[in-house]
């Protein structure tokens, strides 16, 4: 979560905090969206509500952070062949394509959209295809006070080798 | 229309300026608009006793006060405003304040505006850092655009129901000979397949012509008390406001949304019977004691060819995975069974966020009066319209005659 320095590599900073693990480079955990369960329903949110729970009638539920499947079934897919408006930050001039996929968690029963690792195109992917999340670049920023580079990552959907659709 | 749960209100006048890129301020195509709409009431300014404005929010202050902004052009006569937005669904919620207003007894006839100036390209989130705002994170975080969301309910159409890319051009290139004959569209220009599939991809699988445009544009209204409506045309009968559905989603919203980044979880509450969508028109048809079969005529919102499709079977005119097959046998073409978007649609006129939803009721006031000069539908006597709002707004209105 901290965005630990790593040796020999740039730093890396989750690109919003408290949304997802980053497990230090080395480490043998895997990467989890962090979402919350509202107790009282067996609701799940995600971006995680830390204030309230949103399911109607369980307002005084507890609300506690989960880490969320980190596998899925694809419910839609797509992809950027434009470069998005600000506040995207441009990886690349000119633009490269990416694809985003919303993906059905089954145990939550809920979509989650992110961006497709970069290697793998619309043509890739096929709705039901089985998707593992992992951490990824999101873009490369400098720090103002230091000049110094760092890595702003994100959650990306990537499909599970052998993972055919169902 | 005895199973009727809600009071008719009378559709007086309509009235547009045309949609394009003309470069005024959005007050200029608001009063146009709204003297068009008076004009068309036989009803003198003066008389209004209430006005509703629908919001821009590209527009600076007058954009968020558009109520007073339009009164205040028009020439202050001291009567109540309101202002509303709702995303595109915010010309639903005007013409909802205004029928309160009207079926509450607190005035006899209402104006309607909603008007737009859009800049060029992608619609994109207001600026500033702001880390808590979906909207601007989803930009941020996700590259998402309106047309991801687009896309994504589009590539399910075809991975599930087998709906292809010419599908989606055949609503492209209905739509724009609807529109040829549409002296308020922008677009007046016959598209082929061929031209959809040689514009370039956006989002695949929709192409530059598979998504709508922004415009600037303005639509106004008169509406009044059916009492009003009686004195003040004699024997003639006005077209009414059967209903108007302005319905959030309810919980577990299962579908993803613009501008969210999941849909909410039906682990722990099982999802509703109905779609957002689905509910939309659901409860628009609940007012108005009418069900799918009673519909002629409707518009709908086409941010995208395939969403279109979407709406055929949200609307109950089909069947899930039938929308295609209507598309296809023509149904919904001007001469078909069940004319969609007889206007034209977003895809001719592009899309001006607040005037929007007015212009489609103020376009089946025009099919239901039998006034649609060069676009008109044969004889409808209902019609109903239908669009959804970013952050979960729903707008349904049913026209009858």
């Amino acid at each position: 979560m901290s965005g630990e320095s790593t040796t020999n590599t740039r730093r890396r900073l989750p690109a919003v905090e408290g949304w997802f693990t980053v497990p230090e480079a080395g480490s043998d955990q895997s990467p989890a969206l962090i979402g919350t369960l509202c107790r009282s329903s067996g609701t799940y949110f995600f971006p995680p509500e830390r204030v309230m729970s949103r399911a109607p009638g369980n307002s005084d539920s507890d609300l506690v952070d989960v880490e969320l499947s980190t596998r899925g079934k694809i419910w839609s897919y797509t992809d950027a062949q434009y470069q998005p408006p600000p506040p995207y930050v441009p990886v690349s001039d000119p633009h490269v394509p990416f694809a985003i996929a919303a993906v059905e968690l089954e145990k939550e029963k809920m979509v989650v959209m992110g961006q497709v690792v970069p290697e793998v195109a619309v043509a890739d992917l096929r709705v039901g295809m089985e998707m593992e999340l992992v951490i990824d670049t999101l873009n490369v920023e400098t720090d103002e006070e230091t000049g110094e580079e760092v890595e702003m990552v994100i959650w990306k959907w990537k499909p599970v080798e052998d993972g055919s659709a169902s | 229309m005895s199973n009727a749960t809600v009071e008719q209100v009378a559709v007086l006048g309509a009235g547009m300026h045309p949609w394009g890129k003309w470069g005024h301020n959005f007050v200029t195509y608001g009063v146009a608009a709204a003297r068009a709409a008076l004009e068309d009431a036989g009803i003198d300014w003066k008389d209004v006793g209430f006005v509703a404005g629908a919001d821009t929010m590209r527009n600076g202050y007058p954009g968020y006060i558009s109520g007073a902004t339009f009164a205040q052009a028009l020439g202050w006569t001291g009567i109540p405003v309101t202002s509303t937005y709702g995303a595109c669904a915010s010309g639903a919620m005007a013409l909802d304040a205004a029928r309160q207003r009207i079926l509450s007894g607190m005035c006899d006839v209402a104006l309607v505006v909603g008007a737009d100036t859009t800049p060029k390209g992608f619609l994109k989130p207001n600026v500033g850092g702001r880390e808590d705002d979906p909207d601007w994170l989803r930009f941020k975080l996700l590259g998402a655009s309106n047309p991801t969301y687009f896309a994504l309910y589009a590539r399910r159409r075809m991975d599930l129901y087998g709906a292809t890319q010419d599908d989606f051009a055949a609503v492209k290139v209905k739509n724009s000979r609807h529109g040829l004959g549409n002296p308020y569209a922008r677009y007046r220009k016959e598209v082929t397949a061929e031209d959809v599939s040689a514009s370039p991809l956006v989002a695949s699988p929709l192409r530059l012509l598979d998504i709508c445009a922004t415009s600037d544009g303005g639509a106004a209204m008169v509406l009044t008390s059916m009492d009003y409506a009686r004195k003040h045309l004699g024997d003639k009968s006005p077209v009414r406001i059967s209903a108007i559905s302005t319905v959030t989603p309810t919980f577990p919203n299962t579908i993803i949304e613009m501008p969210e980044f999941a849909t909410d979880s039906a682990a722990g509450i099982p999802a509703p019977d109905l779609k957002f969508k689905q509910a939309i028109g659901h409860a628009a048809y609940a007012q108005a004691g009418i069900g799918p079969d009673d519909v002629d005529v409707a518009e709908v919102y086409d941010l995208s060819t395939a969403l279109e499709l979407d709406w055929y079977e949200d609307l109950g005119f089909c069947g899930p995975g039938e929308a295609e097959k209507l598309i296809r046998d023509g149904v919904t073409t001007l001469d078909g069974r069940l004319p969609v978007n007889p206007s034209g649609g977003l895809a001719c006129f592009g899309e001006a966020v607040p005037a929007q939803a007015i212009a489609q009721v103020c376009e089946l006031t025009w099919q239901l009066r039998g006034e649609a000069e060069g676009r008109q539908a044969n004889d409808p006597k209902v019609g109903i319209t239908a669009n959804q709002g970013l952050f979960g707004h729903g707008s349904s209105v049913i026209l009858t005659r």
